[in-house]
């Protein structure tokens, strides 16, 4: 390297001591870096937001249509805003995989170093998360359409419905943020979902109708918050939600958010600490 | 906070990883303004020490000081005030150059522009504008090396501490770093650095410490360190090759047999001494034989022979012990 003195000096004379960043440019700057990387992995994302729904949405239709519902137009109508809820699901892993890959990487011990709110790093990568969420969603509810399905409270339902599975992912996210922060291995996150959230999806009313289950699952499908985000999203979406149901679902999202965010930032920051 | 004169002070530094006891009271002083190295063989606990006095890891026991400045219980304005390049670079590679430096600016507080115009700068500055808009994974270790100190450089530290800085680079990406460093100092700050390389604490360091199985060693200038051994050698370079033989008797007889040394070169020869009086000596003794010199120089032991009289190893020779 042929380090050019002058400049150097010149450079390194500088003695410019800029503020600490207040909380939301570094949320900001870390939505920026999370946003930088996803364009150099939108072919992968690709799979994710486009392809995936697609498949499951064709798959359960036509799979189940028939034998749950007599008919796949019928399934449909009940099926989808429950797919939506299982589309964001097992996409929410993610950001407990993003966050436990930056703290083993090198670059962890520069943001330790850095004065900014250490949590920014966390919110600010959810918030990118929760635009290939959105972006899934639309893509689940674009190919519904194609396939037949009609939200019977229009427009208005839908947009509804799909900020609450919005929303609902969101509070997901942070309890796989607190596992990523925790995790002693990236593999221990992923296997969560097999142990976690396959379970919860399939004792969910997603997919089936509960009131066909056996009684001594009731209380655990009635409590499982994918039942409780789905029950409400249909709700929203055919226009027959009522108050409890709305009600129950953002108690349990709110109460996600309550315990897991602060979790997450206490543990995050006494890891940046150690 | 008391007002004095060190960047670094430490007092009784323990650590241990489990039952593994890394730091066994590690007393350090580093004045401001100086570069101090820190010398010692691999697993040693150079990088567990850096990692406490940069607020990465907490010691066990014992106090360390940064400016007068409790790293445990100040840590805070410790980090407002070093710098940090560790061991493995810390950037991310799945961003370019300019958007690593972009990234850290920010973080640290420049607005957009100033943080552009910054990583700018400093690409220019330590030769990386080629590069600036490839992804930092895809760096050789040099430029990788070189943009995780430009990163430490966004405001300029009070302190900087460099873990092994030179490991792994070419010679010329090494006197590049060198380069760095000795700008660093002219202007004032201080810099901590470990490394693998007597060379290099030889080249840079005002004071060095050599630690080896957690405690300091050894620690002074190198002078001084190299006086401690109290060996050199002496270079003797004949006019005429003939009277080689006669001066190799001459040199043992002075110098109780100490080993010589025939160089290839027909009319050189060298010796170990333990006194700069006996050179002198053996000066007078080889024209008094009417042996004529060319050139008679008397070499202070270089730092591998420091290394190697104090841990009873050969510097070099550690690199392959840390394969546990
Ligand atoms: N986080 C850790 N957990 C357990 N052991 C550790 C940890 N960090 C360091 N050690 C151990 O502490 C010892 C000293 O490590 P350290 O990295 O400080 O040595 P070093 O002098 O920097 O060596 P090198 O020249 O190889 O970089 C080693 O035996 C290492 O295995
Ligand atoms: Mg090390």
């Amino acid at each position: 390297m042929s380090t050019n003195q002058p400049k150097l000096l010149r450079v390194l004379t500088v003695s410019s001591h800029p503020n600490r960043p207040n909380a939301l440019s570094a949320v900001l700057t870390f939505t920026w870096r999370s946003l930088k990387k996803t364009v150099s992995q939108l072919p992968y994302m690709a799979i994710d937001v486009l392809i995936f729904p697609v498949i499951f949405l064709l798959i359960f239709t036509f799979m189940f249509g028939g034998a749950i519902s007599g008919s796949t137009g019928n399934y449909l109508q009940f099926l989808l805003p429950g797919m939506l809820v299982y589309t964001v699901t097992t996409m929410t892993v993610y950001i407990g995989i993003s966050i436990k890959t930056d703290i083993d990487r090198g670059v962890f011990n520069r943001f330790r170093t850095l004065p900014f709110w250490q949590p920014a790093a966390i919110i600010g990568t959810m918030l990118v998360n929760l635009l290939s969420y959105a972006a899934a969603l639309a893509t689940t509810i674009a190919f519904g359409l194609l396939l037949g399905f009609r939200p019977e409270a229009g427009l208005t339902g839908a947009l509804l419905a799909l900020l609450l599975v919005i929303m609902y992912a969101f509070s997901v996210s942070w309890i796989f943020a607190c596992i990523g922060v925790v995790a002693k291995k990236t593999e221990s996150i992923t296997s969560m979902t097999y142990i976690v959230l396959y379970p919860l999806m399939f004792t969910s009313n997603v997919f089936t109708d509960t009131s066909t289950m056996p009684d001594w699952l009731g209380p655990i499908i009635a409590y499982n918050p994918i039942s409780l985000a789905s029950t409400a999203a249909r709700g929203l979406m055919h226009g027959t939600a009522t108050a409890q149901d709305l009600i129950t679902a953002l108690a349990g999202m709110a109460l996600f958010i309550l315990v897991f965010a602060p979790l997450t930032f206490r543990l995050y920051r006494q890891k940046a600490k150690q | 906070m008391t007002k004095n004169n060190f960047a670094v002070e430490t007092r009784g530094l323990r650590k241990s990883f489990g039952s593994v006891e890394v730091l066994k009271g590690i007393d350090l002083q580093v004045e401001r303004g100086t570069v101090y190295a820190i010398l010692g063989p691999n697993g040693a606990g150079k990088t567990t020490l850096v990692n406490i006095l940069s607020t990465l890891i907490r010691p066990d026991s014992g106090t360390a000081q940064v400016f007068g400045l409790d790293v445990v219980h100040d840590a805070d304005k410790v980090r407002g005030m070093v710098g940090l390049t560790g061991q493995f670079a810390a950037v991310d590679e799945e961003l370019s150059g300019r958007d690593n430096l972009v990234l850290f600016g920010r973080l640290t507080g420049y607005g957009r522009k100033a943080a552009y115009a910054r990583a700018d700068e400093l690409l220019d500055a330590f030769d990386l504008t080629d590069a600036a808009y490839r992804h930092a994974g895809k760096y050789s270790g040099g430029m990788r090396r070189r943009l995780d100190i430009a990163a430490a450089m966004l405001v300029m530290p009070d302190l900087l501490f460099l873990d092994e800085p030179t490991t792994g680079l070419d010679p010329r990406s090494r006197n590049g770093v060198w380069d760095i460093v000795r700008t660093l100092v002219d202007r004032g700050t201080t810099v901590l650095l470990t490394t693998q390389y007597l060379e290099e604490a030889d080249q840079l360091a005002d004071r060095l410490a050599v630690i080896d199985g957690g405690t300091v060693i050894a620690e002074g200038t190198a002078a001084e360190l190299k006086a401690s051994v109290g060996s050199g050698t002496v270079h003797i370079r004949l006019t005429k090759p003939e009277q080689r033989a006669l001066a190799e008797q001459v040199l043992q007889r002075e110098l109780d047999a100490a080993a010589v040394r025939l160089h290839a070169e027909p009319a050189s020869l060298s010796a170990q001494v333990s006194d700069p009086e006996l050179a002198a000596r053996l000066l007078t003794e080889l024209s008094r034989e009417g042996i004529e010199t060319v050139q008679f120089s008397l070499g202070q032991p270089s730092l591998d022979e420091v290394f190697l009289a104090l841990t009873g190893r050969p510097a070099e020779e550690e690199k392959e012990e840390n394969v546990s």
